[in-house]
């Protein structure tokens, strides 16, 4: 059982891990950083089932740390697009040198 | 006296007085108006002066060791406590930073004209760091003082300052704590020790004065501690900050830094480095380095000083020569040394302090430094010349003031055991004349021809309520230093017993051994 | 030896009544009192003064009686102040006359400085020498003071001049009447800042400012030496109190190094007070001050402190040949020296400031020759005669610059040249200063005859002792005192002539203006001369008060007495390691056949030279043409001024200009901003890397995560 999750769990996190490498679409690779922190929740959980309690605990926080990484997140792509009409991420160039 | 200091408990609460009432003055200060903010902040480091006068008589200078002690945990987990203490290193330390404080915001007056409060806040911030610095007896609470000084004096720099402040206060900034993290690293080092040694982690100075440490751990500790204050002195070749600072800083912020921020090297020195690595201090090539740096710094910054055309940059280079007269005294490592150091850093306080002081007011007048500029001002400004004249004899250490009796002793103590580098170090009593002789007459002397200097107005009130105690100080000191020499020998003594002790006990250490490995090998066979 | 010779005096001491100081300390304090009275007035008049300027003009004085009151305290306190000061020291001279006291009456009066291993009081010593001394400061002094009323009374200056003067007396008594080396330090840079705003007095001319400057600074060179040996006495006897160093210095040995390096470098501070090679070039310059201040700094006083440090230090050099033959050997080429720069001055004040150069050299020749109690005397003789010099030419001066003025002229009032004939207008004057110019050219029986004749004598005498360390050392020295002092005659004869003889070369208008100086200004001309006269008649040698010359019973051998038991000590440490003196010169002869030889010459001298110099056709300074070969060397004074600037000030400037734009500017600041810089460009470099590009980013991210992986599990 441990094993199918884990597998599942790195599958998706390497799917989350290509698309934010490979997508210029800041939205699209927002959702893949979300697909990521749920990979790692799932084996947070799968592991909880082996080791106590502390896994499902994490989770909760991860969930909270998402849920606000969302709003600020997402926030600041819309005062991006409002910007620049776009939010492809090869425009964010202001934090260069 | 002392029964009425007695009677309002003065020795209990006096010490913490001193640094909170500044702090609660930065409060005052920015609460008041602009207009009024300087007369608060006068008024109120008046009566911190005041205050801090009372410890000349409760003072007891029977006692070698740090009295009027108090200490409060502050972090307890890292053995860190808010502990002040004072003894006769740090009692006129802390007057001097009492008086150039109140001194130097009495000069600012006219000289500040925009963002007032804030600059009185960062003053009187500044006033309380370095009594901190003074009174701490935790290296804790020493280096958070320590390096709370620098954050007022790097914007009293950079935005009181002149056309090349923000260089100037980068430099003296990075200077200065580029040398201090080397000193952090080299306390969180001693506490290690201490923590191996007691169990727990502390930073209590009594305490870390009982770490026995090995040769080679004192000198690198040494090295550590002595590069932080050899930077603040500053000893030579570490010493280019300074006239940048002194030149670009306002007038007030040249009197304290000369005054006081200075004296933190040379009082860090005193109260750590000897006590705290006694094996090292002795340490001939530690010795012999530090009093040829010394010798250097005072005839280099002699020759240096005379070729000057702007006056502040002149004086701030005496500056330099003046503490290299300190750290001769210090390394003499004789009773003799260490309080003639201890009175030449008075003296340069005072006197170097005026000099300041009376170069502002002329570049008020003038608006400009340039020497070439004036010429023939005692004739329109005679108690102007008189004060000048004064102040500028007690540098170069006429006898009668207060730069002889420290000049003096220093020399006559570091003749005991270094007799070539005395000789030459008393090159600097021809060299002092050399720099300040022809200022002096360029700017008061000679035939009054610029119609501009014509102009220029004398003392005013202000300004000679300002000049009169310095002067009148240089002079007391000059003839009567015996009051200030007493309290300060027991607590020199101590000193120099600690480090002789060391000497002693590291001998007797190493016949130890030697015996035990006799020993050991006796028994081998 | 020694340590009888001690107990033995002390035992008298105990039968003999002991000497009662009174009020000694008001003899110092009084001065202080006049110099903060008259400094404070100075600054209150300095700012009304002040005012003027600032408008553009001068303060106005008001002629003759209509002073303003600026003038009217400074008056009477100034010299009154040193009157009473030199009453209270006579008193202190009489009863001090009418006991005898061998040991140093110390009074001390406060702790001045105490550290844990040296302590220094405020005390003053009183003995035989430095009631002398004091005696010589305030009387002198007094004189002098009474002099400067009437030649700087249409000076604006006034108070302040007179506040100057009477801080230079409060440091002059601190130097002679101090009881420790420090404390005579003291006294000694005092005098020097003194002298400094004196010689500067007028300090808006760039050149007068010059001068003090230059005083200053090469007499601190001297002041190194000064300390220097006080940190190696410091060394060898743990104390720099006068009484017990000296006991204990006759544990020293003979000769030995230290001592001979303590003297010589407190001969540096020595050569540096009193103006002897090679530190003698600041005393030509200090004449740039008013006249009586060069009377009263730079001829009677302060310039012989040199002399009295040695004396006071006469055990330490008695125990040092060689200290005591630089001594000499200094002393006697700087007489030689400065004496043939003399012989081609044509500034007044320029010639009489060479004369005290060498006058000063023959004092240190007498003490470098253990005559300890003959060069006080003729630092004492050399008091007065060369003070009644130097007032006698500020009376001309005076007179001179008045004239000058009124007529508009801008000749040099002090120019010798511009003068000539003077002695139909100032009688007085003109006749005070023959007195001096016999005094000085030591012909009998003028006060210097007795002590410079003594000073050359005892050259020979120490020359021929039994044990002398460099004998024909001593014999070049005896012949060039000689010599010297026929210079000596010379120059000063010329300056008579041209100054009072002769046909006037002032111009007729400018004669009109000549008048002698008022009775403020001749009184004091008078008393001293009256003691340039007699002032030598205190100290005739026993040899010969035997004959004629000793003028029976007016004189006496006084002053060699009255030194002994502050010389002793000295002259038993010489006796037990030279030996007697000898009673005969090189050349054969004793004490009087010389002593009539040089008297003989001396007055062939001033003859010859009169005529000679009056047959000479002086022109007047503008017309005067440029001197050529020989003439111009000493007219240009060997051109040491030059050397100097060039061996010395310059290369020291221009070290200090590398030190500070090399060293300074481009080496270590160099290597700051390089370190600022490095920090920049690396990280520049870095910067680099920082595309802006997220996807990088998260790639270099990713890479980086997946290398740490594998390295932790691999």
């Amino acid at each position: 059982m441990i094993n199918e999750a884990l597998v599942l769990s790195s599958l998706l996190f390497v799917l989350g891990t290509f698309g934010v490498l490979v997508r210029r679409n800041a939205i699209i690779m927002f959702l893949c950083i979300e697909l990521q922190l749920n990979a790692v929740n799932l084996a947070f959980i799968a592991f909880s089932r082996l080791m106590g309690i502390d896994g499902q605990v994490f989770v909760f926080f991860v969930m909270t740390v998402a849920a606000a990484e969302a709003a600020v997140g997402l926030a600041i792509i819309i005062s991006v697009f409002r910007h620049y009409e776009t939010v492809n991420v090869d425009n964010f160039k202001l934090l260069r040198w | 006296m002392t029964a009425l200091l007695d009677s309002i408990g003065y020795s209990g609460w006096v010490l913490h007085t001193l640094i909170w009432m500044p702090i609660l003055g930065i409060g005052l200060v920015l609460w008041a108006d602009e207009q009024r903010a300087k007369y608060v902040a006068f008024w109120w480091s008046a009566v911190v002066l005041i205050l801090s006068l009372g410890l000349w008589w409760a003072f007891d200078p029977t006692v070698g060791g740090i009295q009027m002690e108090s200490a409060t945990p502050w972090i307890k987990s890292w053995g860190v406590s808010y502990a002040l203490g004072i003894d006769g290193i740090s009692l006129f330390m802390v007057m001097l930073t009492t008086f150039s404080a109140s001194i130097s915001i009495l000069a600012s007056f006219n000289y500040i004209q925009n963002r007032q409060r804030p600059f009185y806040a960062l003053m009187l911030m500044l006033e309380a760091g370095v009594v901190g610095v003074f009174l701490a007896t935790d290296l804790f609470l020493f280096y958070v003082f320590f390096e709370l000084t620098l954050v007022p004096m790097y914007f009293i720099v950079g935005i009181w300052g002149g056309a090349r402040r923000i260089y100037a206060a980068i430099k003296f900034f990075l200077y200065t704590a580029l040398g201090s993290l080397l000193m952090l690293v080299g306390i969180l080092y001693l506490v290690y020790r201490a923590k191996t040694l007691l169990g727990a982690p502390t930073f209590a100075y009594a305490e870390l004065l009982q770490v026995p440490l090995s040769g080679t751990e004192q000198l690198w500790l040494f090295g550590a501690f002595a590069l932080a204050f050899s930077v603040k002195i500053p000893v030579f070749p570490l010493h280019t900050w300074l006239p940048d600072a002194h030149v670009e800083a306002p007038t007030s912020g040249s009197v304290i830094l000369a005054a006081v921020l200075l004296k933190i090297g040379t009082y860090g020195f005193l109260r750590f480095l000897l006590p705290l690595f006694p094996v090292a201090a002795q340490h001939p090539v530690v010795v012999n380095t530090m009093l040829v740096l010394a010798v250097i710094g005072i005839i280099y910054t002699a020759c240096v000083a005379a070729v000057q055309s702007d006056a502040k940059k002149l004086v701030a280079y005496t500056s330099v020569a003046h503490m290299g007269f300190v750290v001769l005294g210090i390394f003499a490592l004789n009773v003799n040394g260490l309080q003639g150091g201890l009175v030449v850093m008075i003296s340069h306080g005072i006197s170097t302090g005026a000099l300041f002081l009376l170069l502002g007011m002329l570049s008020e007048r003038r608006h400009t430094r340039e020497i070439e500029e004036f010429g023939g001002i005692a004739r329109v400004a005679p108690w102007f010349a008189t004060a000048f004249v004064v102040t500028a004899l007690a540098s170069i250490g006429l006898p009668g003031t207060s730069g002889f009796v420290g000049e003096f002793l220093v020399l006559l103590g570091a003749f005991e055991d270094h007799k070539g580098l005395a000789l030459t170090a008393t090159l600097g009593v021809i060299l002092s004349a050399y720099y300040m002789l022809p200022m002096v007459q360029r700017i008061f002397f000679n035939p009054l021809e610029k119609q501009e200097n014509r102009e220029i107005r004398d003392l005013s009130k202000r300004e000679i309520v300002i000049l009169a105690p310095l002067c009148a100080l240089m002079i007391w000191i000059g003839w009567n230093p015996t009051p200030l020499l007493e309290r300060m020998e027991p607590s020199v003594r101590a000193v120099i017993e600690r480090v002789e002790g060391a000497t002693i006990e590291a001998r007797a250490r190493v016949e130890d051994e030697v015996n035990e490995g006799q020993i050991v090998d006796d028994g081998q066979e | 030896m020694h340590t009888a010779l001690v107990e033995g005096g002390q035992a008298t001491v105990d039968t003999a009544a002991q000497f009662e100081p009174f009020f000694p300390g008001l003899i110092i304090l009084l001065p202080l009192i006049g110099f903060l009275i008259n400094g404070a007035l100075a600054l209150k008049h300095a700012r009304v003064s002040a005012a003027a300027v600032r408008l553009g003009g001068e303060l106005d004085l008001g002629e003759g009686d209509h002073r303003p009151e600026t003038h009217t305290l400074p008056s009477y306190v100034g010299p009154g102040v040193m009157l009473a000061a030199f009453l209270i020291a006579s008193v202190n001279f009489i009863r001090m006359l009418s006991v005898e006291l061998h040991e140093p009456h110390v009074i001390e009066y406060w702790t001045w400085i105490a550290t844990g291993t040296f302590t220094v009081d405020a005390a003053i010593q009183l003995d035989q020498l430095s009631i002398l001394m004091t005696m010589i400061v305030t009387g002198v002094g007094f004189l002098i003071h009474v002099f400067s009323v009437g030649y700087m009374s249409d000076d604006g200056g006034y108070p302040r001049y007179f506040s100057y003067l009477n801080l230079f007396i409060f440091f002059m008594l601190v130097l002679v009447m101090g009881a420790s080396y420090p404390l005579m330090f003291v006294g000694w840079e005092g005098v020097g800042l003194c002298s400094y705003l004196l010689i500067g007095f007028w300090f808006s001319d760039r050149e007068k400012s010059d001068a003090g400057k230059k005083a200053f600074i090469v007499n601190r060179i001297g002041d190194f030496g000064f300390l220097i040996a006080m940190f190696l006495l410091f060394g060898m006897f743990g104390t720099l109190d006068f009484v017990p160093l000296f006991s204990e210095a006759d544990n020293l040995e003979y000769g030995g190094s230290l001592v001979t390096a303590v003297t010589l470098f407190l001969f540096l501070g020595a050569a540096g007070k009193s103006a002897q090679i090679p530190l003698y070039v600041w005393l030509p310059d200090a004449m740039a001050g008013p006249t009586p201040v060069s009377a009263l700094i730079h001829a009677a006083t302060m310039v012989t402190a040199g002399v009295y440090l040695v004396v006071r230090s006469s055990v330490l050099y008695a125990l040092s040949p060689i200290a005591s033959a630089t001594v000499a050997g200094v002393g006697v080429f700087t007489a030689l020296f400065a004496a043939t720069i003399a012989l081609k001055q044509n500034d007044i004040k320029k010639v009489l400031a060479y004369s005290t150069v060498s006058q000063l050299g023959y004092m240190f020749l007498g003490v470098g020759v253990g005559a300890y109690a003959t060069g006080i005397f003729h630092l004492i003789t050399h008091a007065f005669f060369k003070a009644l010099l130097f007032l006698g030419a500020g009376a001309v001066i005076h007179s001179m610059h008045r004239s000058l003025h009124r007529t508009n002229d801008h000749q040099d009032p002090q120019d010798m040249r511009n003068m000539g004939g003077l002695k139909a207008f100032m009688p007085i004057t003109w006749g005070t200063m023959w007195v001096a110019t016999f005094a000085i050219a030591g012909i009998w029986p003028f006060a210097g005859f007795f002590s410079k004749d003594e000073i050359i004598w005892q050259t020979a005498a120490f020359g021929g002792a039994a044990r002398a360390p460099y004998p024909a050392l001593y014999q070049v020295y005896w012949v060039i005192a000689l010599g010297t002092a026929i210079l000596t005659a010379f120059y000063m004869t010329r300056m008579m002539v041209m100054t009072f003889h002769g046909s006037n070369r002032t111009g007729v208008e400018e004669a009109k203006h000549l008048y002698e100086a008022p009775p403020v200004m001749w009184l004091p001309l008078m008393a001293l001369a009256v003691l340039s006269v007699v002032g030598g008649w205190i100290n005739v040698p026993e040899a010969l008060r035997e004959t004629f010359i000793g003028l029976g019973p007016l004189t006496s051998e006084w002053l060699h007495r009255w030194l002994e038991p502050v010389t002793e000590q000295a002259h038993h440490i010489q006796e037990f390691n030279l030996g007697e003196v000898a009673e005969q010169a090189p050349f054969g002869g004793g004490e009087v056949t010389w002593a009539v030889i040089s008297t003989v010459l001396a007055l062939a001298t001033v003859l010859t030279s009169f005529h000679l110099v009056i047959r000479k056709n002086v022109r007047a300074a503008a017309e005067d043409p440029e001197l050529s070969g020989f003439s111009k060397v000493l007219y240009h004074k060997w051109y040491v001024d030059e050397v100097y600037d060039r061996l010395i000030v310059q290369p020291l400037i221009r070290t200090s200009r590398f030190c500070w734009r090399v060293i300074d500017a481009r080496v270590i600041d160099g290597i700051v901003n390089g370190v600022g810089w490095a920090a920049r460009g690396v990280g520049f470099i870095v910067s680099m890397f920082q595309t802006g590009t997220v996807n990088t980013y998260a790639l270099v991210l990713t890479i980086g995560a997946l290398i740490i992986l594998g390295v932790s599990v691999f």
